[in-house]
């Protein structure tokens, strides 16, 4: 039985969902043309997964395990819906720039597999910090492919200019295949970093 | 917008991978082998355009006549899953060969963004029925291609030589960026 602090500490470097475990890759692509949406996605995503590890670690024993994967979606749309409408109500900015990816946080594997591989099996307190550290390390991910394609794409970070007013914007950065090339660099320099760090 | 432009757009010019990110999980997971990567592209041509006529019917008789507007996301989740389960019992009994064929690739779909993602877009974009079956086949249509080319790419990649490091994920991504790099061209064709 691993430590409370593990379970924490664990969805930030050993299983990062992002660059580890490759899970929600649609938002990651999507989405982080800035470093402001990449973190704003990344707490939306933090909210719903606590609420619905809560939830679902909480009515483990109630749920018969044939219905299980149903009972899981019904949970976690019911709070994508109520994350869509608080973003709507309070950061339209960002609601409209994130778009049908939020109604699609439903779908998104790093929920269903939180819930499928852990919350199911333990208690709400190991779920409230799993969840934390899953999420944490997911707006951590998010918001640094934003910083990267929006400091070369945009040459700002958070809207705050950094390059200067001589610096010609790489368009390329902040369009689709920029997203790709971005995340598939950031991967290999993560494989070799976890490799130099000796963690598998 | 005309019937043409609409299937030029969803196939080329906004490919529902390579520009607007959906589907991206099996997209890097499955696109492997060339004949896996062909089955689930069926399997979601197939599903995406029953869950959208479905959706779509649900929407403007049910959602929309009593304001229900906000309960899209779990509705259509429900339908997509309640829809997956029903066409692989049905498959199961009537046709076993396309069902041998399309069988594993089905329960995957449920999660498959894409198909909650082609549900709402037609919905968002108030696309009538005749425009919503014609974009969701098309979508399905540029999802395969783009599962067809990967499939291609990365069968020489496994013959390439390449740092350790990059194997995998990080250089699919990366032939995946180039990929869409070649799509992008397409965009000035039709204006949106």
């Amino acid at each position: 039985m691993s430590t409370l602090a593990q379970e924490f500490s664990k969805g930030i470097f050993k299983e990062n969902p992002t660059f580890r475990l490759l899970l929600g890759m649609c938002p990651t692509l999507a989405i982080t043309t800035t470093a402001f949406f990449g973190f704003g996605m990344g707490v939306s995503v933090l909210a719903v997964l606590l609420c619905s590890n809560i939830v679902i670690s909480a009515v483990r024993n109630l749920i018969p395990d044939k219905v299980r994967m149903p009972a899981y979606i019904l949970i976690i749309a019911a709070f994508v819906s109520a994350t869509d409408m608080l973003l709507n109500a309070y950061v339209p900015d960002l609601h409209k720039a994130l778009g049908i990816f939020i109604p699609l946080i439903v779908v998104n594997c790093i929920i269903m597999g939180r819930a499928e591989a852990f919350a199911r099996k333990n208690n709400v307190v190991r779920s409230i910090l799993d969840a934390l550290g899953m999420g944490v390390g997911v707006t951590i991910s998010l918001t640094l492919v934003g910083i990267i394609r929006e400091l070369f794409g945009a040459g700002s970070i958070f809207g705050f200019n950094i390059m200067g007013s001589a610096y010609e914007p790489m368009m390329l950065l902040a369009s689709p295949p920029g997203a790709f090339i971005t995340l598939g660099i950031l991967l290999g320099l993560c494989n070799f970093a976890f490799k130099r760090l000796g963690i598998e | 917008m005309n019937l043409l432009a609409l299937i030029f757009v969803a196939i080329l010019a906004n490919n529902i991978v390579l520009s607007q990110f959906l589907g991206i999980c099996p997209y890097l997971g499955l696109s492997r082998k060339l004949e896996t990567s062909v089955g689930m592209g069926l399997a979601v041509v197939f599903v995406m355009t029953m869950s959208a006529i479905v959706t779509w019917i649900i929407d403007l008789f049910l959602l929309q006549p009593f304001s229900l507007e906000y309960l899209r996301t779990i509705a259509f989740i429900l339908i997509i899953a309640g829809l997956v389960q029903f066409v692989e019992m049905v498959l199961k009994k009537t046709n076993p060969a396309l069902f041998r064929a399309l069988g594993i690739y089905l329960p995957l779909i449920t999660t498959n963004c894409t198909i909650l993602g082609v549900a709402i877009l037609n919905v968002q974009s108030q696309h009538n029925i005749v425009e919503t079956i014609v974009y969701s086949i098309a979508t399905g249509v540029g999802f395969t291609l783009a599962m067809v080319l990967m499939a291609g790419i990365r069968e020489r990649l496994e013959l390439a030589t390449m740092s350790s490091y990059l194997k995998g994920a990080a250089v699919t991504l990366v032939s995946a960026g180039i990929l869409s790099l070649a799509f992008m061209g397409f965009k000035g064709m039709v204006a949106l």
